[in-house]
């Protein structure tokens, strides 16, 4: 029944689960809102994922060290970064499809080093939910922001600091600059390719830590595929957040929470079809999408290639 | 810029073919794929004290499963059956088997199938519900080649292809049973993909179980449009328990993520397809697990007396396609155990009748 929707539980429960899921979305999203206000686009966010949480996973399996975990998945997210920034920015491919195949390969390589390395589904014990004195015990709103583990703060934490960046620091008039007009970046003495290279091995490694949350903070399993195309939504979500940090937290918790809505109405026997409610927040995405992205511009270089008159 | 073209379509096709690599185990060569079956590895003693009466050629058999052999769910029941007919049969020499998993991509394991039969396998095995068309345009390109293509009862009146399906409602209504004795709370929560085939059927059983034990215990179900989205499957676990579950079960791969999530609340689970008490020692009651040997077993017989196909089979509790395995380490009472027996037996000698939506 739609009535039962209204009550503390499903209020906490719908608002606890969002902030929850949210998280992934903001590291990659994040990350690419980096790489995308230098102009360019990375669709292998997916892929950098995916090889992050199976880094994190198996590093934090075998040594039994989260951390370790965190900073392999880091490595790996920045690795594949590095060889996106090379492909895009050198060899300037065209970046939808190379990200596309980066996309492919990430799929591809953690499915076989899962069955390679691991063989069957494992679990390990992942960051703790985190006890905050005082906090943690205030009735309704405790239970809904202080009652999540160490990547969910981090991951809230990341949009303020990225809103600084990009907006107050030298190095954020850099990267706005090589997105908007590389040209005249470059007769001011800015070193276009060193920004885009920054931005991009600075995305890979977000989605990385992303994927890492995933695996082990929030669900501390792998399993094949696991991220089910969280990396496209990221991007989306940075089209939907017009390229701003805060922008890509309200895409990212707006999404998150008609999802733990979704799963709410179904859990309460809301008479709708499920196949309904879990299109849901896609549904409303791409009408936000729709209604905003044409009153918003992208950054006038995305997607173009940065080739040096001489 | 021509150089910048060739070396990134290097990249995408190497891409392409590490991702190909990594979902599948073998499509041009499946005589030596690169995840090759451990079991092929196994060596054969080399004097058997008791030489069986080795046929001269091994039976072979191919099959193409959508997720990966260890998903503890859909595509490990297969690949665990496999590996029980190849023991039961005496070892590789007496039967071989070469399989293409992760291939969640139709068009790819179409190819794969394709590319099976041309080789002369004795049974190819489309494991999967989503590669039947395929299979219907595929098996009369093979007349000599036996096909068997589940979960389904459709034979599409083909000569050569044999059907198989497993009554997952009869496992999930045992499940369910124990699932309202144990539950005191009065709330169970089921995390399914999506809405259709084997998941329903379960889901539905499981249902029905819950209803004929108490029916004062409500099933909270939730679908979440997905087979592989882990992190959706938790988050509705989390829900089921936020709403007052103390119970829950689930089917498809993607239910790792909840049995964390119960495991972490100390919620009971219930699982099927394949045996999930490694995943969460602690909180598994018990597994309805698919035993596909018993199916294979038949098709393989008709097979060497020359019938290709043309027949369906079930899994269920009466053959032995479907077993009921318990965790050891939970502390069932007896009373409950012998509850659940007296179900399986009530559903194997049809004293019990499962009423489906």
């Amino acid at each position: 029944m739609i009535s039962d929707l209204f009550s503390v539980t499903v209020l906490i429960g719908i608002l606890a689960s969002g902030i929850r899921l949210a998280t992934p979305y903001l590291y990659a999203a994040v990350g690419e809102t980096f790489s995308q206000r230098s102009g360019v686009l990375n669709l292998g966010v997916e892929g950098q994922m995916l090889l992050g949480a199976f880094a994190a996973f198996y590093v934090a399996l075998t040594t039994g060290n989260l951390w370790l975990g965190m900073l392999a998945a880091m490595i790996v997210g920045a690795v594949m970064g590095l060889a996106m920034a090379y492909v895009t920015v050198n060899l300037q491919a065209q970046q939808g499809i190379s990200g596309i195949g980066f996309y492919l390969f990430g799929l591809g390589m953690s499915d076989l080093l899962f069955q390679k390395l691991m063989g069957t589904v494992e679990t390990v014990k992942g960051f703790p939910r985190i006890y905050i004195p005082g906090l943690s015990d205030i009735p309704v709103l405790g239970e809904i922001f202080f009652n999540h583990n160490l990547l969910v703060y981090l991951a809230y934490l990341l949009v303020p600091v990225a809103w600084f960046v990009l907006n107050k620091t030298t190095l954020g008039l850099k990267i706005r600059a090589v997105g908007e007009n590389p040209d005249a970046a470059d007769s001011l003495g800015v070193n276009v390719a060193r920004v885009r290279y920054f931005t991009i091995i600075l995305g890979g490694t977000l989605s990385g830590i992303a994927g890492a949350s995933l695996s082990i903070a929030l669900l501390n399993v792998f399993q094949q595929n696991m991220t089910s195309g969280q990396g496209f939504i990221a991007v989306a979500l940075v089209y939907f957040g017009a390229w701003r940090p805060v922008g890509v937290l309200g895409g990212a918790l707006l999404f998150s929470m008609v999802n733990s809505l979704q799963l709410w109405m179904q859990v309460k026997n809301v008479p709708i079809p499920p196949d309904i409610a879990v299109m849901l927040p896609y549904v409303l995405t791409i009408l936000v999408l729709v209604v905003t992205v044409s009153r918003v511009r992208a950054p006038s270089a995305l997607t173009k290639p940065f080739e040096r008159e001489e | 810029m021509k150089k910048f073209v060739w070396f990134f379509t290097l990249v995408v096709t190497f891409a392409l073919v590490l991702s190909a690599c990594g979902g599948t185990a073998a499509t041009t060569e499946p005589a030596a794929p690169p995840t090759e079956p451990p079991v092929e590895a196994t060596e054969v003693p080399a004097v058997p004290t008791e030489p069986p009466a080795a046929p001269a050629e091994p039976f072979r058999v191919a099959v193409v499963m959508p997720s990966a052999i260890n998903d503890l769910a859909f595509s490990q029941s297969m690949y665990d059956a496999l590996v029980r007919v190849q023991e039961e049969m005496g070892g590789p020499s007496a039967f071989e088997f070469v399989y293409s998993d992760g291939m969640f991509v139709v068009d790819d394991a179409a190819a794969a199938i394709r590319d099976y039969a041309s080789q002369g396998y004795d049974l190819v095995i489309a494991h999967g519900s989503q590669y039947g068309s395929s299979l219907q345009e595929i098996a009369p390109d093979f007349p000599d080649t036996s096909f068997a293509w589940g979960t389904t009862v459709d034979t599409f009146g083909l000569p050569n292809v044999f059907a198989y399906e497993a009554a997952s409602h009869e496992g999930g209504y045992v499940n369910g049973v124990l699932a309202a004795t144990l539950s005191t709370s009065k709330v169970v929560g089921v995390v399914g993909p999506i809405e259709t085939g084997d998941a329903k059927l379960y889901v539905d059983g499981f249902k029905a179980g819950v209803a004929a034990t108490d029916s004062t215990v409500q099933v909270n179900v939730n679908y979440i449009g997905s087979f592989s989205d882990v992190a959706l499957a938790s988050e509705a676990a989390t829900t089921h328990i936020a709403a007052g579950a103390d119970v829950m079960t689930g089917t498809a791969q993607m239910v790792v993520g909840a049995i964390g999530k119960a495991e972490e609340a100390n919620v009971l689970w219930f699982g099927t397809q394949s045996n999930q008490t490694s995943l969460a020692p602690s909180i598994v009651v018990a597994s309805q697990v698919y035993h596909w040997e018993v199916v294979l077993n038949e098709m393989i017989g008709l097979i060497k007396s020359g019938t290709l196909g043309g027949q369906s089979f079930v899994a269920n509790l009466a053959n032995g396609g479907e077993v009921m395995e318990y965790n050891p380490d939970y502390p069932l009472s007896a009373d409950a155990k012998s509850l659940a027996d007296e179900t399986i037996q009530g559903i194997i000698d049809g004293s019990i009748e499962i009423t489906l939506p």
